[in-house]
């Protein structure tokens, strides 16, 4: 579990104003650059966004230690995604490498470069806005800004809250087979054991929290009110033009310089 | 019965009425407070958890929040709105589930053994906020409870329930108990001053020990806050026929001493060692001895019986040990037989372990240990929810296993229990935490 699903808990390292931001729009602007830059395969859109964003970064507030630590994940698969692409692309060119299904040659490294920056582009942004998004403001705003339905968004936070008390349930679980003898030998049928007994307890955990929300008049038909006002100001405005901002100059740098390719074509 | 009562749970045959209308009409008329400290916790936070309510009843924003911190003040919980729910002690939980009933502004409270899963300290908290609550609010209040002592001076009236579901007694407290202490107390109720003693047998002189614990430090184990106990490293030994009960607060490390000394979670520092005849020539760290070499040697009880059920059946769950040590179908037939019919478990023989009561799965869930018979026995909260017979049923059991030589160790916070086994003690250190 990552800590931006960790409630109450402040996440360091960052501007508090910048915390501050509904996670709706942090949503919204990282959806903006991600559904733009996944529509085509060149060079100059990706480096294009990678740059503004760079640019962009101080006004987040993040410190550089907690930046290294968040994007840390982004910055194994990006090279990683390259090298299968380097691998595995279409071939074209001078070949330099050819070994059953692997062809390395100047096209496929071309894609891989294109594909690491692709997905810096859209990771970074999305890591260092999801750090920050606390999981009941995020809950909030879908339920309030979103109008998703209150009953399924407000069930699935609480469900969150469940996901501690299973992992110390897997951990007792583990513990009490050796206590049994029965930890010995068969580990793929006693982790399918485990499994299916950590089903069995989290359903019975989930029907007594039902039981708790529903004697709180939980899941009645009459009109909810919102403790916390879940607001959308020209702070989250401007956030979500920044999204709109960068997806657009990414795709006017690449037609412009001939580079934007639609996927697929 | 409780959940029903709310109109949240069950099937039911004639009429319930709240303030005159059906329960589904009357959302928020009546607050539930149910017994697990767990289950109860809705929202990440403490404000966002008592206002829950009030949202789903349409209370306005600004109304709102000032009942949130009038509830919060009326159970004497202290911490700051945007505290951390996943914090609180369970007697804090207990609490915080209370202002959110209250918060609604119910006509009625329901509490359905609200102390049962506390430690004394944990029963006293929520006892006071309910007994000021009370005072303040003029609200009716039903509890359900099978320890009465706790709310005596706070209810007015008392109504026994026979195991039929019929009603055996009604009236003024202290009536209903003079008048049917007796099948109260032998229905199982904890009736004040109608303890039942238990007959005690002295061990044998010799007490070998069995277990040592040298310069141990605890691991951690995932949300226990074992800090100050890992500063203390401390020492102490298991003898045969003795019983060691591990005592201090929820939090204070008991249960993480307790699978430690069980041979299930690793030393953090220091170390655990069985004597020569526990050992029995498989080495003399306990921690390192394989999962069916544990059988015979030290048997773990853990607190939650559901997590140590691994069958569909009472008498599968007695028989996985014996067969685990592939003893012959007589003798397997045998061990379960008999525990079957001491556990009082025979008309359950094939019914699901899950099923069962609170207390049936606690006399099953340490039925199943004893089947491979091991030296050592380490149990943590062994009477967790007991009425007076079952506790009294185990504490036997209990007795007799110490009579035979058996060395016991229990993390509990039961005094009763403590005292009635004449258990030496150990306090866990440093477990001061809130």
């Amino acid at each position: 579990m990552s800590e931006a699903v960790e409630p109450g808990r402040a996440a360091p390292g960052y501007a508090a104003a910048f915390r501050a931001l509904n996670p709706v729009a942090k949503i919204a602007a990282s959806l903006l650059i991600a559904v733009t830059l996944a529509l085509s395969v060149d060079a100059a859109s990706a480096l294009t966004a990678l740059v503004l964003e760079v640019a962009l970064l101080p006004w987040a507030g993040v410190s550089w230690r907690a930046f290294w630590r968040r994007t840390a994940p982004v910055w194994i698969a990006a090279p990683l995604a390259g090298l299968t692409a380097a691998l595995y692309g279409r071939p074209s060119g001078h070949v330099y490498l050819d070994w059953l299904v692997v062809h390395v040659t100047d096209g496929s490294l071309h894609l891989a470069v294109i594909t690491a920056l692709r997905v810096l582009a859209i990771a970074l942004p999305a890591v260092v806005l999801f750090a920050t998004v606390d999981a009941t403001a995020l809950a909030d705003g879908l339920a309030q800004l979103l109008r998703l339905p209150a009953r399924f968004v407000l069930g699935a936070l609480a469900a969150l809250r469940l996901v501690g008390l299973m992992r110390d349930d897997w951990a007792a679980l583990e513990l009490a087979r050796r206590a049994r003898g029965v930890a010995d030998r068969g580990r793929i049928r006693r982790f399918a054991g485990l499994a299916f007994a950590l089903f069995v307890l989290s359903i019975r955990r989930g029907s007594a929290l039902a039981t708790a929300m529903e004697a709180r008049g939980f899941g009645g038909s009459g009109p909810r009110t919102w403790a916390r006002p879940s607001t959308f100001g020209a702070r989250e405005v401007v956030l979500v033009a920044v999204g709109a901002l960068i997806a657009a100059t990414a795709v006017a740098v690449a037609v412009a310089t001939g580079q934007w390719v639609f996927i697929g074509t | 019965m409780l959940g029903s009562d709310d109109g949240s749970e069950g099937d039911s045959t004639g009429s319930l009425t709240v303030d005159g209308r059906d329960p589904r009409a009357a959302r928020g008329a009546a607050g539930l407070v149910l017994q697990d400290p767990d289950s109860q916790v809705i929202m990440a936070r403490v404000g966002d958890d008592v206002a829950f309510g009030c949202e789903n009843l349409g209370v306005p924003r600004d109304e709102l929040w000032m009942r949130v911190r009038e509830a919060l003040e009326l159970v004497g919980l202290a911490v700051p709105l945007d505290h951390p729910t996943e914090a609180l002690s369970g007697g804090q939980k207990q609490r915080l589930a209370l202002a959110g009933a209250l918060a609604m502004r119910p006509g009625l409270l329901l509490l359905d053994e609200p102390t049962a899963n506390l430690d004394p300290d944990g029963v006293r908290e929520v006892r006071d906020a309910v007994t000021t609550v009370l005072g303040a609010t003029g609200s009716t209040a039903v509890i359900v409870e099978h320890r009465v002592e706790a709310w005596l001076d706070v209810v007015h009236r008392i109504i026994v329930l026979g195991a039929d579901g019929g009603i055996v007694a009604d009236g003024e407290p202290r009536t209903v108990l003079a008048a049917q202490g007796e099948s109260l107390a032998a229905a199982g109720v904890w009736v004040p001053g109608r303890e039942s003693e238990i007959a005690h047998r002295r061990g044998p002189g010799e007490r070998p020990a069995m277990l040592t614990a040298e310069a141990l430090t605890l691991a951690r184990v995932p949300r226990q806050p074992l800090a100050a106990t890992l500063a203390h490293p401390l020492d102490l030994t298991v003898a045969a026929g003795e019983v060691l009960a591990l005592t201090g607060p929820n939090g204070s490390g008991k249960t993480t001493l307790a699978l430690t000394l069980g041979g299930l979670l690793a030393p953090f520092t220091g170390h655990v060692r069985a004597s020569t005849a526990l050992a029995a020539g498989v080495g003399d760290q306990p921690i390192r001895w394989r999962s069916r070499e544990l059988l015979t040697r030290i048997g773990s009880v853990f607190q939650s019986p559901e997590h140590q059920f691994l069958t569909p059946t009472v008498r599968d769950e007695l028989e996985l040990g014996p067969r685990a040590l592939k003893l012959s179908d007589a003798e397997v037939a045998e061990r379960t037989g008999d525990l079957l019919a001491r556990l009082r478990l025979d008309e359950l023989a094939a019914a699901n372990p899950f099923t069962l009561s609170g207390g049936q799965k606690r006399r099953l869930s340490v039925g199943a240990v004893l089947a491979t018979r091991p030296r050592v026995l380490v149990l943590d909260e062994p009477t967790f929810g007991q009425d007076a017979l079952t506790w009294a049923a185990l504490v036997e059991v209990l007795e007799e296993l110490r009579s035979r030589g058996t060395g016991v160790v229990a993390a509990t916070h039961d005094p009763r229990f403590v005292t009635s086994m004449r258990a030496r003690e150990f306090a866990m250190p440093g477990g001061d935490h809130e």
